[in-house]
């Protein structure tokens, strides 16, 4: 098996697995990065959503092999105390419901606000389309988006 | 003020001086309990063995368990906001930890929107007697009457000037006798209760901290999938697993059952195995086609033998006589729960006993079940809670972690078992299909005078709610359902059966208004007025409540007011709560969109509220969702959606604006995990008939012709 190594969250980790294996799964399964997650395996719901390169990736359909020296951000990274203007936003909006979503949504969010600091409504409607969230807290998450572009 | 009675066994207090911490302890749950010594640092390392009890440690941090599974419902929030307020605690020192299975809780299971209304009076009554104790013990330190001293935000004073934190009385409060009655507070002084206070998870959900089921991992653990029969109606003829077990990682393949379960050293590598597994299945039952259950529906209607739900006066007499009938037809799909986290559960059965960790809305079903399945006594089980990534009553279910439970077994080693999307997808637990007939007698003067609904479901049980209004205003009237048996699996979906029982009922009575040539507000209420009036038999709503949130809702939207917008209008009881919603459509290039829906809710006191207008609004954008977009079809057998890229769900795109109010009227607390999500189709359906003039009559609205037209 091949020993990929990556650089996530500014360090650099390293793993055994298929060439195939999806990012996701190496986090989850090989590297302790939990907070990345599991829901559709199909780049449909966005819950595995990381950062390669600084783009919004889905990491349940992204190869490792692909990676190479690419910079790999994960919910686990976004900040060092927890302390981006989005993790703040996303508790003062309160934004949460069931939270399984809430680290895909925010990572999307993430990439939007560092392309596009100030987002009109429509942008972030745009971007925030691909993300489920189940519970249906869209408004919230619509709501702390802004709030964080206001803060950042 | 109200004066509530303490029993010795409701509150046993503990003092435990180890780890120098913790001091005072007691059982909010009115249940015997053992003794148990809690040392501080077990609950600091997060060990929850011991948990039926609220702390106070010497530094003044107030620990509160939380027993009841959350799945967003807020659960871990609220609970705790209720002790805290009668126990006068500063908020900003309270932890709370989510509790183990404990035999020492009530009730701690999710489902019913029932946990607030069940514990409102056991919490409020938990913190009014630990405050009392604490009061008690800083009077005797004082030398002054308890009566003089008073508590608030943590610490207990006295007109003198002595001031106590409640961490520095704690050890002192566990020796004073436990009060046999105490005061709780009078709705006027809630500092905690009805404010809007933050989940208190929100920190670790925003920093992706290993939360849920599928975040558990254990050194040795291996990795399970299971293959199960992808039609419903067939089973397992033979496997051939030498492909998969030959593949990297594969420990083994086991058969049990109609499944066949790989498992191996990472999820990716027993996913990839899976595929090449070749499994030959068998017919074992009928094999069924959403086509079949659409000539089912109409053939049972009118043939199939009905159960009786409800019957009041002589119904063939008012049709008989009617100056006007109305009838009206409504159908709904199968629905997936899909919760985002999929179905997963770890097991470890060892000799000694069995470790069961996960997801489950009914963690004492899960224990009790694997007890069976294994033959292995429940005091030998141990289940510890995980956060639930949405349940939405698929949950109540534990069919996931009996199979982790079995694969441990004939493993002999740890196992996570997993659920892929498409596994949960087509893997059953629906909520039922159902179709509706209504129909309406009207006299001369458009008053309803006979009223009959028949409900044909698929393995729906009764898909009726024979007691909810409009029962109890029609003099007139009978109620009764049909059920046809399938293979093809259901179980209770967030507000079960209501949830599309209500769109269709709404739909109708907004037909029945317009025969009636009566707005559909005023003639709910006419009719409401009767049921007070002249109430015909049985009522189990709550007329004054129905009314309340009726008039409430059409002063917030302006309903009637010609706005420029089509409005329609819902009202549904239930799980002891009353909405109305009033949803605004305009239309846009021919096509109706709803642009708004406001939803007005009786659920007496609000506890948590924000909470509460999360749970409202993710209510109505789950009721409009999936009454919009949302269906599962089948093909022989099989489901003909499997992920999200064919199963539709509401974006956010796709959301109207909602606005939330609540009745401010003082009643104890009553559900709303649920209550918020039946109105909504209705609501909907009957905006866009009012834009449109074209009734929606069968789920998912966005399949009817309204939403055909070429823009």
């Amino acid at each position: 098996m091949p020993t990929y190594k990556l650089q996530i969250n500014g360090k650099m980790l390293q793993a055994d697995v298929e060439a195939d294996t999806p990012l996701l799964w190496v986090l989850r399964d090989h590297l302790g990065l939990v907070g990345t997650k599991y829901g559709c395996g199909i780049a449909q719901c966005g819950a595995c959503t990381v950062h390669v390169n600084g783009g919004a990736t889905r990491s349940c359909v992204y190869p490792v092999s692909a990676v190479g020296s690419s910079p790999v951000l994960t919910i686990e990274g976004l900040s060092e105390k927890g302390d981006h203007p989005l993790q703040l936003a996303w508790d003062e909006v309160d934004v949460a419901q069931c939270g399984y979503c809430q680290a895909g949504q925010i990572m999307t969010a993430a990439a939007l606000l560092k392309k596009t600091p100030k987002p009109s409504d429509e942008d972030i409607a745009n971007t925030m389309h691909g993300n489920i969230c189940r519970c249906g807290a869209y408004h919230r998450i619509r709501e702390a988006v802004k709030l964080a572009s206001t803060k950042a | 003020m109200e004066n509530v009675t303490n029993s010795r066994r409701d509150f046993l207090k503990k003092s435990a001086m180890t780890g120098g911490g913790l001091v005072l302890g007691f059982n909010w749950f009115n249940v015997e309990a053992a003794p148990v010594i809690v040392a501080d640092s077990a609950i600091a390392a997060g060990n929850i063995g011991f948990n039926s009890y609220l702390s106070i440690a010497a530094d003044g941090i107030i620990t509160i368990m939380s027993p009841n599974p959350e799945l967003g419902q807020n659960i871990m929030t609220s609970f705790p906001m209720v002790v805290a307020e009668e126990l006068e605690a500063d908020w900003t020192k309270v932890k709370v930890l989510q509790a183990n299975l404990d035999n020492k809780f009530q009730r701690q299971l999710t489902g019913g929107s029932g946990a607030v209304p069940h514990s409102w009076k056991l919490l409020r009554t938990a913190g009014a007697t630990a405050k009392a104790m604490l009061i008690q013990a800083a009077a005797q330190k004082w030398g002054f009457p308890a009566a003089e001293c008073s508590a608030a935000i943590g610490f207990v004073t006295h007109p003198s000037g002595k001031k106590s934190g409640y961490g520095d009385l704690a050890e002192a409060a566990s020796k004073v006798p436990v009060p046999t009655d105490v005061k709780l507070k009078d709705r006027k002084d809630f500092k905690i209760i009805g404010t809007r206070v933050r989940n208190v998870e929100n920190k670790k959900i925003v920093t992706g901290k290993p939360l849920f089921g599928m975040d558990v991992y254990r050194e040795g653990m291996l990795f399970a999938m299971v293959q199960r029969p992808e039609s419903f109606g067939m089973k397992l003829k033979s496997v051939d697993a030498a492909a998969a077990k030959a593949m990297p990682g594969i420990v083994d393949v086991v058969t049990f059952k109609n499944n066949v379960a790989v498992v191996g050293k990472s999820t990716w590598q027993v996913m990839k195995a899976r595929k090449l597994l070749k499994v030959e299945y068998e017919k074992d039952g009928a094999i069924e086609s959403t086509d079949d259950h659409n000539k089912l529906f109409l053939s049972l209607m009118d043939t199939g033998t009905a159960t009786v739900r409800r019957k009041d006066g002589d119904v063939d007499a008012a049709f008989k006589n009617a100056a006007k009938v109305v009838k009206g037809e409504y159908q709904c799909p199968f629905l997936s729960h899909s919760p985002m986290e999929p179905m997963n559960f770890f097991a470890d059965v060892r000799a000694d006993g069995i470790e069961l960790i996960g997801p489950t809305q009914t963690p004492a079903g899960a224990r009790s079940q694997v007890s069976k399945l294994l033959n292995v006594p429940e005091d030998k089980i141990t289940l510890q809670l995980t956060r639930l990534g949405g349940g939405f009553g698929r949950r109540l279910q534990n069919d996931y972690a009996l199979e982790a439970a079995e694969v441990s077994s004939l493993m002999k080693a740890p196992i996570k078992l997993v659920w892929s999307k498409e596994d949960d997808m087509t893997g059953g637990v629906y909520r039922p299909a159902v179709r509706y007939r209504f129909e309406a007698a009207l006299d001369a003067s458009g008053n309803l005078t006979g009223y009959k609904l028949r409900g044909v479901g698929i393995n729906s049980g009764n898909s009726t709610r024979e007691n909810n209004f409009p029962s109890g205003a029609v003099d007139n009237l009978l109620i009764d359902s049909v059920e046809h048996k399938s293979p093809i699996t259901t179980g209770a979906w967030r507000a079960p059966i209501t949830n599309f029982l209500a769109y269709a009922e709404q739909s109708f009575l907004d037909e029945v208004a317009q025969a009636a040539g009566k707005d559909p507000v005023a003639f709910r209420l006419e009719l409401l007025e009767k049921a007070k009036a002249k109430p015909v038999g049985d009522i189990r709503y709550d007329i004054n409540r129905m009314i309340g949130v009726i008039k409430l809702a059409a002063e917030k939207s302006g309903w009637g007011k010609n706005k420029n917008v089509s409005q329609g209008f819902s009202v549904y009881f239930s799980h002891a709560s009353y909405v109305a919603q009033v949803a605004e459509v305009e239309m846009q290039s021919g096509m109706p969109v709803v642009k708004k829906i406001f939803a007005i809710a009786d659920c007496g006191q609000v506890v948590n509220l924000g909470g509460a207008r999360q749970q409202v609004m993710g209510g109505v954008v789950d009721g409009f969702g999936h009454a919009m977009y949302s269906k599962l079809s089948f093909k022989d057998g099989a489901a003909e959606q499997k992920n999200y890229n064919t199963y539709r769900l509401i974006r956010m795109k796709e959301i109207p604006e909602v606005e939330t109010h609540f009745v401010d009227n003082g009643i104890d607390p009553t559900g709303l995990g649920e209550p918020a999500l039946p109105p909504t189709g209705g609501a909907v359906a009957n905006a866009i008939f009012k834009a449109t003039g074209k009734r929606l009559r069968s789920q998912p609205f966005i399949d009817q012709d309204v939403f055909k037209a070429i823009s």
